[in-house]
């Protein structure tokens, strides 16, 4: 079973206390949405589960892999990014490789895979996010949406067991945002594991299991997305979900 | 078959030098310094100039002769003193003085570069030179020859340890490597025999490349073999000299008739006062050549007889020194490509270490950068083609850092430019967003894979445009391996123009010298900015198809 666990996870970012002796869990196949205000987290914690930051107490385990606090020893974070792929607001993708390129690139450079066969597998993942016409163009050619479904292509390419999405909508013009969602949508249906930091609620409504709303490093609600959405409990995740919903 | 070379005056076309004065007074000496000692001996030229009482009347009326010399590096003719360094020394000074009695007339000192002496009496900036000028046909047909007052030969100076190196003959047999200066009788000798020849501009240096191993032999004047290579440990002149003659003379202008005789009416007074002999004695030049000098003998005519038929003056054509431009040319491109590899290399390795490197290896990599920038090049080239071989002798390396006049170019004008490289590098590679290695984090990429095929090539679209404009400038500073004997176009140049070709030859060869460079530096400039429209116009625009 791949499972993710965290358990009383700390991070402080010097005075500042981020993640405040967390604990979470999200079950294999299963869709976990992350709402609440800037700052509250939900970034920061993405980035411990992929091990891009150190943390100061607590575990986190992904499948059979175990991160502890301080610096993770490379071959550590190697595993995980294997298990864990990551999708960023601002896309990050590699503006001087073409699409395919930049798809292909993970394959060939973490799997050892031969050129042809990681740009056949690229073009393939390139078709799965609907950008199959694309693939020869440069990131500065690509439309937000489609920078984002290339990146999201990229961190499928080398075979992850589950997905993180930091934000992946939010530099995205409205009508451009659904493009990328129903990318989501369809990796969902094919079992992948997801988390999704995002403010769009609607999203999380339709397709998460589950939805979690974060506030100063703590989770304040977690539940159905029936529960925490339509009935929260504590009126701080209310005022948030009103001001959101707004 | 070597014994009868009459090298005085079987001179090929242009005017040719008996000793080009040196811009080096010693082999290491900065050029800084010798600037220095330039404005010294500038202002020693009144020392030398000093008034006989018999004859202050006389020279009261008439204004003071101007002598033009070059007193830079110029033992034993004319130099500064060691000890008394604002005041000039040298055989010619003395003779200078004694001439000055016998004309009564002053005589002062003009610190002339060597190779513009001729051009500098046409000018008028002198009124005669003086300074070991060797008389030869096509000098003849440009200035008026006083009688001669010195009769040279050549010596051939090899190592102490090369005991099958002991003649010109086994120079050719062995195609020896053999230095002398440019433009003189010596030079034209060793390229009359094909051998391969190390030009210098400076009479101390090719001692010091024959002592430490970059030459086989050095053939020069024998003054300056026995004032400089006499005592320097080992190596040896070879005795006796190689047997044929030339004479130095002083040069006046033609219509300068008047003035010349009355310095050959000296200079006969002196010879036969045996007052030339004595001054050649006090400095160790006299030998039995000078007899030639001594009446009955009459030097003119039978110079006009030995140099007859008088070899036709060459003028350059464009079908002569053009290729000996392109030669030349093709050497400068060779300089600029292997440098700027170099540069590149290093400078990538140093711009890496100052940004990933543990601590101490991130000062080294600062310092190298202060270091390499903070210095001249040419200070730099000295150091490495003179002074490592020095320093290696007296710390018994045993590695010989004795490297090829070309290689040691390549390496200093590389180790310079890797100073700026490193820092082109740097800021490039820090102008890269964070989120571009934790992208490639994230997909499972080393840090290793990320620089190599994330960062990197991102940063070379940043690095170009300055690295192009590095790339031209290095292109001109590679005219500074002239300095240590590499025959570039710019040193091409300098020759042929020291060759005693006419005014209109020069500005000709001049174009066609610049014409070169701006053809080669042109192209360089478009292909950048090509490369930057491509780059920066396809692949990082923004915008829409």
């Amino acid at each position: 079973m791949f499972t993710i666990e965290v358990r009383g996870l700390v991070k402080r970012f010097g005075e500042r206390t981020v993640l405040d002796n967390l604990d979470l869990t999200v079950h294999q196949g299963e869709t976990l949405a992350i709402l609440g205000p800037s700052g509250s987290g939900k970034s920061t914690l993405l980035r411990c589960l992929n091990a891009l930051t150190p943390f100061d107490a607590g575990q986190v385990r992904v499948g059979e892999i175990v991160l502890h606090p301080g610096k993770t020893p490379h071959e550590v974070a190697w595993q995980i990014r294997r298990q864990l792929g990551m999708v960023f607001q601002d896309f990050a993708l590699f503006p001087h490789l073409r699409a395919v390129d930049n798809v292909a690139i993970g394959p060939r450079l973490v799997l050892g895979w031969p050129r042809t066969q990681a740009r056949e597998l690229a073009r393939k993942l390139l078709h799965r996010v609907g950008l199959e016409h694309r693939a020869e163009a440069f990131p500065a050619q690509l439309s937000g949406g489609e920078k984002q479904r290339v990146a999201i292509a990229r961190a499928l390419a080398i075979g992850p067991k589950g997905l993180l999405c930091d934000e992946i909508t939010s530099a995205l013009d409205p009508e451009l945002k659904w493009e990328v969602l129903e990318v989501l949508a369809d990796l969902k249906r094919e079992g992948l594991t997801l988390v999704v930091v995002t403010h769009e609620v609607g999203f999380a409504r339709r397709v998460a299991d589950r939805v979690c709303i974060f506030a100063e490093g703590r989770i304040l609600e977690e539940g159905t997305p029936a529960e925490v959405l339509d009935n929260p409990k504590t009126p701080r995740a209310r005022k948030f979900l009103a001001r959101v919903l707004s | 078959m070597m014994g009868n070379v009459g090298y005085g005056n079987k001179s090929c076309g242009g005017a040719s030098q008996a000793r080009p004065a040196s811009c080096h007074l010693q082999a290491t000496t900065p050029r800084l310094f010798l600037l220095a000692m330039l404005a010294l001996s500038l202002t020693a030229a009144a020392a030398v100039a000093t008034t006989p009482a018999a004859n202050e009347r006389v020279a009261a009326q008439l204004p003071p002769l101007r002598w033009g010399a070059d007193a830079e590096g110029g033992a034993p003719y004319i130099f500064n003193d060691p000890e008394r360094p604002d005041e000039l020394i040298g055989f010619e000074v003395d003779i200078v003085r004694a001439l000055e009695k016998e004309l009564g007339r002053r005589i002062e000192h003009k610190q002339y570069d060597f190779k513009k002496l001729l051009e500098g009496l046409e000018r008028g900036d002198i009124d005669f030179a003086m300074n070991g000028l060797e008389v030869t046909p096509d000098r003849q047909k440009r200035v008026r020859f006083s009688r001669p007052y010195y009769v040279f030969k050549l010596q051939l100076v090899v190592r102490e340890e090369d005991s099958d190196l002991r003649s010109l003959r086994d120079c050719v047999a062995r195609r020896a490597r053999v230095g002398t200066l440019e433009n003189t009788a010596a030079s034209r000798l060793l390229e009359q025999l094909h051998l391969p020849v190390q030009l210098y501009d400076s009479q101390v240096t090719p001692f010091e490349d024959l002592a430490v191993g970059r030459l086989d032999a050095v053939l020069l004047d024998v003054p300056i073999v026995l004032y400089h290579a006499r005592n320097k440990p080992g190596i040896k002149p070879i005795e006796p000299p190689i047997s044929g003659r030339g004479y130095y003379a002083m040069a006046f202008l033609k219509h300068d008739e008047e003035l010349a005789r009355q310095f050959d009416a000296a200079l006969e007074k002196l010879i036969e006062r045996g007052e030339l002999r004595r001054i050649y004695e006090k400095w160790g030049l006299w030998n039995s050549s000078q007899e030639e000098l001594y009446p009955p003998n009459r030097f003119g005519l039978e110079l006009e007889q030995e140099s007859a038929p008088p070899a036709p003056l060459v003028g350059w054509s464009f079908g002569n020194y053009f290729p000996l431009l392109i030669r030349a040319a093709w050497i400068t491109v060779e300089l600029t490509v292997l440098s700027m590899l170099v540069a590149v290399v290093v400078g990538l390795v140093v711009a890496v270490c100052r940004l990933y490197a543990p601590q101490p290896l991130r000062w080294l990599a600062l310092g190298y950068v202060e270091f390499f920038r903070g210095v001249p090049v040419l200070l730099l080239l000295y150091f490495l083609y003179f002074g490592l071989p020095a320093i290696g002798q007296v710390l018994h390396w045993d590695v010989a850092l004795r490297w090829s006049p070309f290689v040691t170019a390549v390496i200093g004008l590389g180790l310079n430019y890797a100073a700026y490289e490193a820092e082109i590098y740097r800021a490039a590679i820090t102008a890269i967003p964070q989120s571009q290695w934790e992208a490639a984090a994230s997909l499972g990429l080393t840090r290793r894979q990320t620089f190599r095929y994330i960062i990197l090539p991102q940063a070379v679209r940043i690095i170009l445009p300055p690295s192009t404009t590095d790339f031209i400038a290095l292109f001109k500073d590679t005219s500074l391996a002239g300095t240590i004997t590499v025959v570039e176009l710019s040193k091409q140049y300098q020759i042929l123009s020291t060759s005693g070709a006419d005014y209109t030859a020069l500005v000709e060869i001049g174009l066609a010298t610049a014409s070169l460079y701006l053809l080669m530096a042109i192209p360089l400039g478009y292909l950048s900015r090509w490369l930057e429209a491509r780059w920066h116009g396809g692949q990082l625009a923004e915008g829409h198809p």
